[in-house]
């Protein structure tokens, strides 16, 4: 068994999906009427799904058979050498689609079969988690729509096509920035009209309740794998669990596990665009302003009408300017640590994973990498030779190189120097 | 001054109630007084007006468009309170319609006072429901507010329940399931939905049930009025001004007309 999605942790929600209560805490429900019964149902039908050994059996085989689940934790020699602590990779890369996205999506259309729905839709932004929509809707034969903003559309070509080939239909967004927000407005929009035989994948641990818990349970997997595989392979705990944070899903996904081991040391990384002070980032919780944005109470990213401003970063997967209420709540109550890493570090990050150990990560992983390399001397100090850092490599960088080319100016005569 | 003020006074000439919305702000903060001054002339008995939000979930391409005019034009919540002090003015209950953000980024109480300092009737909340909006609950009790919260098909009878006790001045009965637009044909929902409503609502208060979503003209607006207490009317209007964006004149001129069509089919129940 690889994930252990039935239980609970101290710093769950409670059953109206608050997460640290409704006066002080993140998440609630705050969704139109029409979608209320939709997300009640939704609701129960996890609380069902996930005390069924039959529905668990189903979804570990299919990981295992399909997804290429668990990965390994793999040993970093050389980068533990460069970081003089002992890096361990979770290398969710390896997984079928190369991201732990998989994951959530699989999970979610076993649960819509369950359900009886026949269509699933979903929402992306750089493609990521739309390609991995259409291949759990390829795999159990449902009808896929992706709504995707218009810029990025444009952008993405290669994943609108891999959608498309696995006979998704890709709906482009024109509206507000033509970004991922817009793409859940209009995703929540379709699915209004086409509640009673659609389910909506949501693609990451935020979003109206059940959402946050539902992605959570899902995605924890990559904690629960390694928590073992530490134990069993390295001999114990790691001191720190690292990974960069978005939405937040592979974030959830990996510090879950950890969460009662009051002896870790959890640590969140999002993306700091040009650098927090510049204005220009995607560091929500950083900019610590608690709003109501896409279902949920968190930090979000808005000016002083409330409106949404509009996140930067280089990473199309972490470029959102709200995040998993969990995280608004593990945020405050001061169990995990949240900084940011700037576009600058994360591109570092990404050249010598590259080189130090022939693994090219996504962007995103590259937060995360580049934050560990940043924490490495006072985990070091804290908890002596041989301290542990484990990072969730959450997606290989096979989709960045465009960005890489141009970043690096791979193309150009001058290959390989940094801008 | 409660819209229930507007609802028995129609009640009273046997005909349903007409709601007209309209965003802040669009065209033009002007512009909006203007348009909105427009239908209560020719014959809206409500008025909605609507609190342009960067990502609004309910609202269909048309309004989106006008919302997103009214943004780029620089459209502040303050203005809101302008054009809802103008058009209160004239006598007509009106209301704010609001995706929630914006009053949680204010403050709640703050919100609500500035509200009823402006002369405003209350809000239409079409993406909170009751259960999660304690905080607006007691705010509008506080001041006699209307609140207005939304129903839907897919509703149940306990939610309907839940809802309606929470609702004053009247509840919102979305009639398709979808977002707001125009569409050619009424919904076959909306009067079930309108009856489960009317069956549901606290004994004793004779809550009115507005129904809106899809209606465009009179013939339109007379079926539902057959039915319900007040027909909102949205998308239309705001298409008469997308239609007509380059002449203001022709544009209000329209809008009169449209506004008596419609106030013609709620007197034809």
């Amino acid at each position: 068994m690889t994930t252990h999605i039935h239980e609970t942790t101290s710093y769950d929600a409670d059953e109206f999906g608050w997460f640290g209560g409704e006066a002080e805490g993140f998440g609630g429900r705050f969704m139109p009427e029409a979608l209320m019964k939709a997300l009640i149902e939704l609701d129960e039908a996890w609380q069902g799904a996930k005390a069924d050994p039959a529905f668990v059996a189903e979804f570990d085989a299919i990981l295992r058979d399909y997804a290429n689940l668990p990965s390994p934790l793999y040993h970093a020699t050389r980068l533990s050498d460069q970081l003089g602590v002992r890096v361990l990779l979770k290398r969710e890369d390896l997984n079928h689609t190369g991201a732990h996205k998989i994951r959530n999506v699989l999970g979610q259309a076993l649960l819509t079969k369950r359900m009886g729905k026949t269509r699933v839709i979903a929402e992306t932004g750089a493609g990521q988690h739309g390609v991995a929509s259409a291949t759990a809707a390829a795999y159990f034969g449902l009808d896929c729509t992706v709504y995707m903003g218009k810029v990025d559309t444009d952008r993405q070509a290669l994943n609108v096509a891999r959608m498309r080939l696995l006979g998704a239909e890709v709906v482009p967004v024109p509206s507000g920035s033509g970004t991922l927000k817009d793409a859940i407005n209009e995703a929540l929009r379709d699915w209004v009209a086409s509640v009673d035989h659609t389910a909506y994948l949501f693609g990451t641990a935020a979003g109206p309740h059940p959402f946050p818990t539902l992605v959570r349970d899902i995605v924890r997997g990559i904690g629960d794998e390694a928590r073992v595989q530490a134990i069993e392979q390295f001999g114990g705990l790691p001191n720190a669990v690292v990974a960069a944070v978005g939405g937040g899903s592979n974030a959830i996904g990996l510090f879950t596990a950890f969460l009662d081991d009051e002896d870790v040391e959890i640590h969140g990384f999002e993306a700091g665009g040009d650098g927090f002070e510049t204005g220009r980032h995607a560091a929500t919780i950083q900019a610590n302003d608690p709003g109501v944005l896409h279902g949920a109470r968190t930090y979000v990213l808005q000016d002083e009408d409330g409106q949404t401003i509009e996140s930067h970063s280089i990473s199309a997967g972490l470029d959102y300017p709200g995040v998993g209420p969990q995280h608004a709540w593990l945020a405050k109550s001061g169990r995990v640590s949240y900084t940011s890493i700037t576009d600058k570090e994360a591109m570092d990050a990404f050249a010598l994973l590259s080189r130090a150990e022939g693994i090219i990560p996504a962007i995103e992983s590259a937060h995360a990498i580049a934050g560990a390399i940043k924490i490495a001397p006072e985990v070091k100090e804290r908890h002596g030779e041989g301290a542990t850092i484990l990072i969730n490599l959450s997606g290989r960088g096979d989709k960045d190189m465009g960005t890489a080319i141009e970043y690096f100016g791979l193309g150009d005569s001058k290959q390989g120097e940094a801008q | 001054m409660s819209t229930s003020v507007a609802y028995a006074k129609a009640k009273a000439e046997n005909r349903a109630a007409l709601v007209g919305y309209l965003p802040a702000g669009f065209p033009t903060v002007e512009g909006s007084i203007d348009a909105l001054t427009t239908m209560v002339e020719a014959g809206c008995d409500i008025i909605e007006i609507g609190l342009p939000y960067s990502d609004p979930v309910m609202d269909g391409p048309t309004i989106q468009d006008a919302v997103q005019q009214a943004l780029d034009g620089g459209v502040r919540v303050d203005d809101v309170f302008r054009v809802v002090e103008a058009v209160a003015a004239t006598g007509v209950p009106t209301l704010v319609m609001t995706s929630w953000n914006p009053i949680d980024r204010r403050g709640v109480d703050r919100f609500a006072q500035q509200l009823q300092d402006a002369g405003g009737s209350g809000l239409i909340t079409p993406d909170i429901t009751p259960d999660f909006a304690p905080e607006w609950i007691e705010a509008a009790d506080a001041r006699d507010l209307d609140k207005v919260f939304l129903v839907a098909p897919s509703s149940t009878d306990e939610r309907i329940t839940m809802t309606t006790a929470q609702c004053r001045g009247f509840v919102y009965a979305t009639a398709v399931m979808g977002v707001t637009g125009a569409r050619a044909k009424t919904s076959d929902l909306a009067a079930p939905l309108v009856a489960r409503t009317k069956r549901l609502s606290p004994a004793g208060t004779d809550l009115p049930v507005g129904v809106g979503l899809g209606v465009s003209n009179g013939a339109q607006a007379a079926e539902m009025a057959a039915y319900a207490d007040g027909v909102i009317v949205g998308s239309a209007f705001v298409r008469t001004l997308l239609d007509n964006r380059s002449d203001e004149q022709a544009a209000l001129k329209a809008l009169a007309s449209l506004t008596e069509d419609l106030a013609a089919g709620v007197r034809a129940r």
